[in-house]
């Protein structure tokens, strides 16, 4: 073994916080990079010029106006619930059941037009239909919710697995009012009546949608930072021990908190089912109940933030989609892409808040000195 | 006489935390065959100097030399390498293995407990340490635990020893052992340094000592010459008074009466033994004993957050009425009118909410009051402000979270926002465990305040010499039971020492 040891190259410390603009500049530059790595990548592995993918990317999101308002549209979902599990996360509650609780609202709102249909006026059934799936949702947030809270049961694991009940539900339910019979499938449902359809607002088919989720993102900002169900959430998540000796009832807590969480997922339920594809199939939510997670934690659980972690994602989805048809490429390739860009977002956080310093051993004789 | 070569010496050593410097161009020397005690206050660097010799923390610049040769300590793997061992203030023993594997753990070469065990008991008969090697962690005190810790670094090889304020849980005359032990291996010519915030421990135990201040070195001085004045000074940078007032009670009347009262704990076992007491209004009742003697339950069980199995505590109102307050949770007594302040021993974890800010920190007692759905940030922010000024705490703005604040600012921040709802009661445990000097009688000085207006004072507290001069009567708990109480006037170190350790056997004598 030598007898002189080599200094470490680098060593990680924390940083003293930085500016605003700095901790920007670091953002936009991991997004630079992130953009030169995926044109790299581009050249290498289909010779295509990468301008033109990433210029594929922006029109498959923005081409065309109906691009513009199916983007809009596919936000506002994927934004809804990532509002709905965003309150459940501050107080450390980790919902990954968006997906069922959403799902169990689609149920509701379908389950009221098929059966509801004829029976009262429009705007009452789209009434019970908004709240039969607040309902759906709520209970199906409540039960992993009241399980945690009476005996400390995982609620990882036991949303997760409330999401397979759901899409069984909801399969048995297609199978049940299948139309026409043997197709196994729903159909669109009311499409003679446009019974249960949500009114177009603005000449625009999915502007409602759009209206409702923006006004969503105040709601659910100023809850969280400004009411005291807000502020119990938060103490909540940073500590039970401190909430219990300044007399909150942290099994409350928890129990309305994702009653909440559910049910705003139930509502994201009601704008798909009612709003947009007026009909159920089990994969309709999309697998954005667990999307909604990284936007929420991109955004760091800002409600305002996360309008722009929600259209990222949804853009890049888009554009890959578009890639694909344009240049004939697999679908995956664009997965690559967006991989590659999300990798750099998260990654630069760990910039923000340490430095790398490397060392230089200089100056040895002040110990010969002593 | 020939120059001593230093066992470690420290170069113009620096190191940052974010915006936070620890230590700024230390240079300092440790040497052989002598105890230096190291002292600085809270957040003077002391720790993060030492964690950087033991490998935990790699130092921004400056250099470190092992008897006079450069060395790199990137690990506190290295750290063995070197002979250097570090008893942290937090054991780190793995509590289901026994002595000799916690021992033995993570060292290379061949498992064999038996030889380790012999060498354990080497080691133990040279420098008059009792450890069994067989006996499993989970059934050992805390001295113990701390004996288990210092012969671990022996077994490597440490010659050059670190102890982090290692009477911080240890009675007196564990603490009288333990330095025993350590002079023993000072005359075997070990380097030892010793990290602690109690004067009277480094008159009797070290050399030399060393005083950082705001994470640079001041000096040092044999402690032959030096005075715990001018130690303190040093510490402090300005002339400090050592004092603690005991004003007279006025007109004590009985505020909280605790009869009978049992608890066990999750696992069963009895932590609370029929404790019975009554504190009056406008006294400190000390509460003196080893930790882990039940304190903690009994102050959780008054402030309604701890299940009882029996007893009862009640509160008696200026006009004698009588409230029950067992059964009720922290809110509903609140409800009732009783002011009752806690200061809790884990001031982070739930006094305070490590990560929100002093506002927020301060709302957390009072954000239900008003009907509005919404929060009222303006009372808290005019609390927090007040706070701050008066009780001088050292903080970059309301808005800090309050995890980047030293320990006495932590604590000043808690006990500020818990006097401040004007208690009738005040229960504070280990309210200055890790305060520097300065913050210590800020606190102690805080709760004559509160006596003096009348407020029931519960302390809990660990440094006898403290809890004599502070307190009016003295409780002394041991395993659970009160063993004695005793006047703080005229009660002798000596005998709450004994009362904390008088076994249960002879309690009925």
């Amino acid at each position: 073994m030598s007898e002189k040891k080599r200094e470490p190259l680098l060593h990680v410390s924390k940083r003293a916080s930085l500016p605003w603009y700095a901790v920007w500049g670091i953002r936009l530059a991991a997004v630079a990079l992130a953009l030169v790595l995926c044109a790299i990548v581009s050249i290498l592995v289909t010779g295509e010029n990468p301008l033109q993918i990433f210029s594929t990317i922006i029109s498959g999101a923005f081409g065309t106006s109906r691009k513009v308002w199916m983007t809009l549209q596919n936000t506002a979902i994927l934004l809804c619930i990532s509002l709905a599990v965003t309150p459940a996360f501050r107080m450390r509650f980790w919902n990954v059941g968006g997906e069922g609780q959403a799902l169990m609202g689609c149920l509701a709102s379908a389950a009221c037009m098929i059966l509801l249909r004829g029976t009262m006026p429009n705007w009452l059934l789209i009434a019970c239909m908004l709240l039969a799936s607040l309902l759906a949702g709520g209970i199906w947030g409540a039960i992993p919710a009241f399980f945690k809270a009476k005996w400390n049961t995982n609620e990882t694991l036991f949303t997760l697995m409330m999401n397979y009940i759901a899409t069984q539900l909801v399969a048995y339910f297609v199978i049940l009012w299948e139309v026409p019979k043997g197709a196994g499938k729903i159909g669109i449902i009311n499409q003679q009546t446009e019974i249960g359809w949500l009114p177009v607002v603005g000449g625009q088919k999915y502007m409602l949608n759009v209206i409702i989720v923006s006004v969503l993102v105040l709601l659910m900002f100023f809850y969280l930072n400004y009411s005291k169900h807000g502020f119990e959430i938060s103490v909540v998540g940073e500590s039970e021990r401190t909430a219990h000796y300044v007399g909150i009832k942290v099994d409350r807590v928890i129990i309305r908190t994702m009653i909440l969480s559910g049910a705003v997922c139930g509502l994201a339920g009601f704008l798909l089912v009612g709003g947009t594809e007026h009909t159920m199939t089990t994969t309709i939510v999309a697998g954005r109940g667990f999307t909604a997670v990284m936007v929420s934690w991109l955004a760091k659980f800002n409600p305002i933030w996360m309008i722009v972690t929600s259209m990222l994602l949804v853009v890049l989805e888009r554009g890959a989609g578009q890639i694909a048809t344009n240049f004939g490429l697999s679908s995956s390739f664009a997965d690559i892409l967006t991989g590659i860009i999300l990798f750099f977002i998260i990654g630069s956080e760990f910039f923000i808040f340490y430095k790398i310093s490397f060392h230089h051993s200089d100056a040895k004789e002040a110990i010969a000195r002593g | 006489m020939e120059k001593r070569v230093p066992a470690v010496s420290i170069r113009n050593v620096s190191k940052s935390f974010g915006r936070v410097q620890a230590n700024s161009h230390v240079s300092m020397d440790i040497y052989r065959g002598e105890i230096l005690a190291l002292l600085g206050e809270n957040g003077s660097g002391k720790t993060t100097l030492m964690n950087m010799l033991a490998g935990i923390y790699f130092p921004d610049e400056g250099h470190i030399a092992i008897d006079g040769r450069e060395v790199v300590i990137a690990s506190p793997r290295d750290a063995y390498d070197l002979g250097i061992g570090m008893i942290h203030q937090h054991f780190k023993l793995v509590d289901v293995l026994t002595a000799a594997e916690n021992i033995v753990l993570g060292l290379k070469g061949r498992l064999d407990l038996k030889a380790a065990s012999r060498r354990i008991r080497e080691i133990c008969d040279a420098y008059g340490f009792e450890v069994d090697p067989n006996q499993k962690i989970y059934d050992m005190s805390v001295s113990q635990k701390q004996t288990v810790e210092i012969v671990k670094v022996l077994y490597r090889g440490a010659d050059i020893l670190i102890l982090d304020e290692p009477t911080a849980v240890l009675t007196p005359q564990e603490s009288d052992k333990l330095f025993a032990v350590l002079r023993n291996m000072r005359n075997d010519g070990k380097a030892i340094v010793i990290i602690t915030h109690k004067m009277h421990e480094v008159k009797a135990l070290s050399d030399r000592v060393a005083v950082l201040r705001k994470g640079e070195y001041i000096g040092d001085r044999p402690t032959a010459v030096t005075s715990e004045q001018e130690m303190t000074n040093l510490m402090v940078g300005r002339p400090v008074s050592l004092n603690i007032e005991r004003p007279a009670p006025h007109d004590p009347k009985p505020r909280l009466e605790v009869k009978d009262l049992t608890v066990r704990n999750e696992e069963g076992i009895v932590r609370l033994d029929h404790v019975s007491f009554t504190a009056n209004s406008g006294e400190i009742l000390g509460i003196a004993g080893i930790s882990g003697s039940g304190q903690k339950e009994l102050l959780e069980a008054i402030a309604g957050l701890q299940v009882t199995e029996s007893g009862s505590v009640t509160y008696i109102e200026d006009d004698g009425r009588r409230e029950e307050l067992i059964g009720k949770d922290p809110l509903a007594i609140q409800e009732m009118g009783v002011a009752l302040s806690f200061v809790p021993e884990d001031r982070l974890g739930m006094g305070l909410v490590a990560n929100m800010d002093l506002t927020d920190n301060m709302m957390l007692r009072t954000f239900r009051s008003g009907h509005s759905p919404f929060t009222d940030r303006k009372g808290p922010r005019h609390v927090a402000e007040s706070v701050v000024e008066e009780l001088e705490v050292s903080t970059p703005g309301l808005g800090t979270p309050v995890r980047q604040l030293s320990g006495g600012n932590v604590q000043k921040v808690l006990v500020g926002r818990e006097i401040t709802s004007a208690p009738t009661v005040l229960l504070t445990a280990y309210a200055v465990r890790g305060l520097d000097i300065n913050s210590s009688y800020t606190i102690y000085d805080l709760i004559n305040r509160q006596k003096e207006k009348g407020v029931a004072v519960i302390y809990v507290g660990e440094d006898l010499d403290v809890l004599i001069e502070l307190s009016d009567r003295i409780l002394v708990l041991c395993g659970g039971r009160v063993s004695g109480v005793l006047d703080g006037g005229t009660a002798t170190k000596e005998e709450v020492g004994l009362l904390m350790t008088k076994l249960g056997g002879d309690r009925n004598e």
